[in-house]
């Protein structure tokens, strides 16, 4: 009896948690301008209008310039970041690290606000380099955790090793320390890309028509008049999220496969 | 061996310092702005300096001497910035309506006038002679004010600069603050309430079974935030799936209204937060030795004095730390409550962003904001001191 509830509880929450995300990619291919089920017949309609409609395909080439900016600015000030703090030589490490995660708590609305007064005050306000900083300061902590998290895994002692064969500090980091943590410096850059990706709120408030990403386009387009493009661009942002993930679980993979072989 | 651990330290500082530098100028400073924007007011003591500097020993009856209206004569010929000018009579057109046509007819005449001095006021326009204006301008030109932050709290000063609360149907900041802690709280219940037995359950089963519960929790968290919200609006709309459900197997017979309400919004919310409920506790859970409940049943209490007594007080703390991220998460929502929300459920996030995207009252925006700030810093403060620090939010 009790074994049963348990059973039926926990694919009740299951269904509730995955139900969402299953229930919105059939109808990318809808052949009906309704954004509903049943879907009367499927059709490439949807996905053709979000490639063809020029509203939406600037969206997604606007996703990915600011997306692929956000990211190489945030990973690169992010892992000299965690490389600084993390041999401990530095004093009040830890409230370093408390400021540095401080953009995934503080509501977006708040920065959002600040942001567009500040981007007007120095004249970034509607436009690429403005939005692009705006969402490097939302990514930086997500790089930050996990090259930190990459770099407490390192071994000190293969890096010692190397200095004691006589490697100068620079080879030790590139030929050593780097090639190790860079698993972790894709998976930052990956956090980063795909929190970009899905930044609404600052978007709202610190780009201008021309700078429209392809969630920004989404949310209006929610609001507005939703139609089965937006499911079109969500199995869009599913698909590549997956990729991506795809792509760090392979680079993990390898390197685990390198490093067995080297240890073997 | 000193001049060692100086080098590393300096060595350390520079790979981190452009870190500090990016986010000292583009994070913690566009917020120092947002706070100054809701007590800084200099609009018009800026482009009329002369005018304030006159105006401060007038008693606020009748109609100030001559000086003032020398001075303001001056300072409107001297104003060359536009866009400051206009700034100025936008501020003084909200504190006495009819303040932007009297300027838009003294500035042409003040600017065509060969000679300021010979400039009467009262000649260009009779409104000069209004005291209503005088008392206006002489209000706005203190540069800071508590304005923005006790219309934030739906409290005025009045004429004697006493804090008085607005009129009850004037503004309704305090109410929406209220909704906003009570949808907070409503969606922290619910994410308890599933969160708790769900964590327990994938903590109790072992294999591919945990593989699948765990799979499930990370599974949304990987979705786009706003893929997972259209999803709702798919399930929950008046033809949408749950509804057609409930009446393909006879339960209802009109759509249950379940969007663009309260409903839809908590259900929408408690969707996007059960994993930060979920992950904490399930961690905490991990953490607590298994033979600590076969040590209760031997011991002589049933399964359930054994849940009660032992296994619900340990995993407290991580229930504990994942409301907190999901309370203190929810409070500052705006995506879902915009998109699923009626009128009756924007919560303080919208509220903010109408004052500063719709309307362009950056003092209002500002000071609300500041509210929201202090509230999530305080509550990510105690959430701090209650977890470990291992377990960031989303990462």
């Amino acid at each position: 009896m009790f074994r049963a509830l348990q059973t039926t509880f926990g694919i009740a929450v299951v269904i509730f948690l995955l139900m969402p995300i299953f229930a919105i990619l059939p109808l990318a291919f809808t052949s009906s301008v309704f954004l509903n089920y049943p879907i009367p017949a499927y059709s490439m309609r949807w996905m053709h209008e979000l490639t063809t409609a020029e509203v939406w395909r600037t969206s997604i080439v606007n996703s990915l310039i600011i997306g692929g900016g956000a990211t190489v600015l945030a990973t690169v000030l992010g892992t000299l970041a965690s490389l600084g703090m993390r041999k401990g030589a530095l004093p009040m490490v830890g409230l370093l690290r408390t400021v540095f995660l401080l953009p995934m708590v503080v509501p977006a609305v708040v920065l959002g606000v600040g942001m567009q007064i500040f981007l007007v005050r120095i004249g970034l306000a509607s436009t690429y380099l403005g939005v692009i900083v705006a969402h490097a300061v939302l990514c930086i902590p997500f790089v930050i955790v996990s090259v930190s998290a990459a770099l407490q895994g390192i071994d000190p002692s293969i890096e010692r090793a190397a200095s004691s064969l006589g490697a100068r500090p620079v080879t030790v980091f590139r030929r050593v320390t780097l090639p190790l943590a860079l698993p972790g410096v894709v998976s930052g850059a990956i956090f980063a890309f795909a929190t970009s990706l899905d930044e609404v709120v600052l978007t709202l408030f610190v780009a201008g028509p021309n700078q429209r990403t392809l969630a920004r386009q989404m949310f209006s387009s929610i609001r507005e008049n939703i139609n089965p493009t937006v499911a079109a661009a969500a199995l869009l942002l599913i698909v590549g999220t997956l990729c991506l993930g795809g792509l760090g679980a392979l680079l993990r993979w390898r390197q685990g496969r390198k490093t067995a072989a080297a240890v073997a | 061996m000193k001049a060692a651990i100086l080098r590393e330290r300096s060595g350390a500082l520079l790979l981190v310092s452009p870190v500090i530098i990016f986010l000292a100028v583009f994070f913690l400073w566009p917020l120092w702005t947002m706070v100054t924007a809701a007590f800084v007011d200099d609009a018009v003591s800026k482009v009329l300096p002369r005018t304030a500097a006159s105006i401060v020993s007038w008693n606020g009856q009748g109609v100030p001497s001559e000086a003032a209206h020398k001075a303001l004569v001056q300072d409107l010929k001297a104003a060359s910035d536009e866009q400051a000018l206009g700034e100025a009579v936008r501020r003084l057109n909200s504190a006495a309506s009819g303040f932007r046509t009297l300027l838009g007819r003294t500035i042409p005449a003040v600017k065509a006038a060969p000679d300021p001095a010979q400039v009467d006021l009262l000649a260009v326009d009779p409104r000069w002679n209004d005291t209503r204006f005088w008392v206006a301008l002489k209000e706005a030109m203190p540069p800071y004010t508590d304005r923005n932050i006790l219309a934030a709290v739906d409290m005025k000063r009045d004429a004697s600069g006493g804090i008085v609360a607005e009129a009850a149907d004037a503004s309704a900041h305090r109410l929406i603050m209220l909704r906003t802690l009570l949808v907070a709280a409503m969606v922290t219940i619910a994410c308890a309430v599933i969160g708790l037995p769900y964590a327990m359950l994938t903590a109790s089963v072992t294999g591919w079974k945990r593989s699948a519960l765990l799979l499930a929790v990370v599974l949304p968290l990987w979705t786009s935030l706003l893929v997972r919200t259209a999803a709702w609006f798919i399930l929950l709309q008046n033809e949408g799936l749950i509804n057609r459900a409930l009446q393909a197997i006879g339960l209802i017979d009109s759509p249950l209204p379940l969007i663009f309400n309260r409903l839809g919004v908590v259900i929408a919310m408690t969707h996007v937060l059960l994993p930060f409920m979920v992950l904490p506790i399930y961690s905490v859970i991990l953490g607590i030795p298994r033979n600590l409940m076969s040590a209760a049943q031997s011991m002589g209490a049933g399964p359930v004095r054994a849940f009660w007594r032992v296994l619900l007080p340990l995993s407290l703390p991580g229930l504990l730390s994942g409301s907190l991220l999901v309370f203190m998460v929810a409070i500052g929502y705006y995506i879902t409550p915009a998109l699923l929300g009626g009128a009756n459920d924007q919560m303080i996030s919208s509220v903010i962003a109408f004052y500063a995207t719709g309307t362009a009252n950056w003092g209002l925006a500002g000071a609300l904001g500041l509210i929201l700030l202090v509230v999530t810093t305080v509550l990510y403060a105690i959430y701090g001191r209650f977890s470990t620090p291992q377990q960031v939010p989303g990462a």
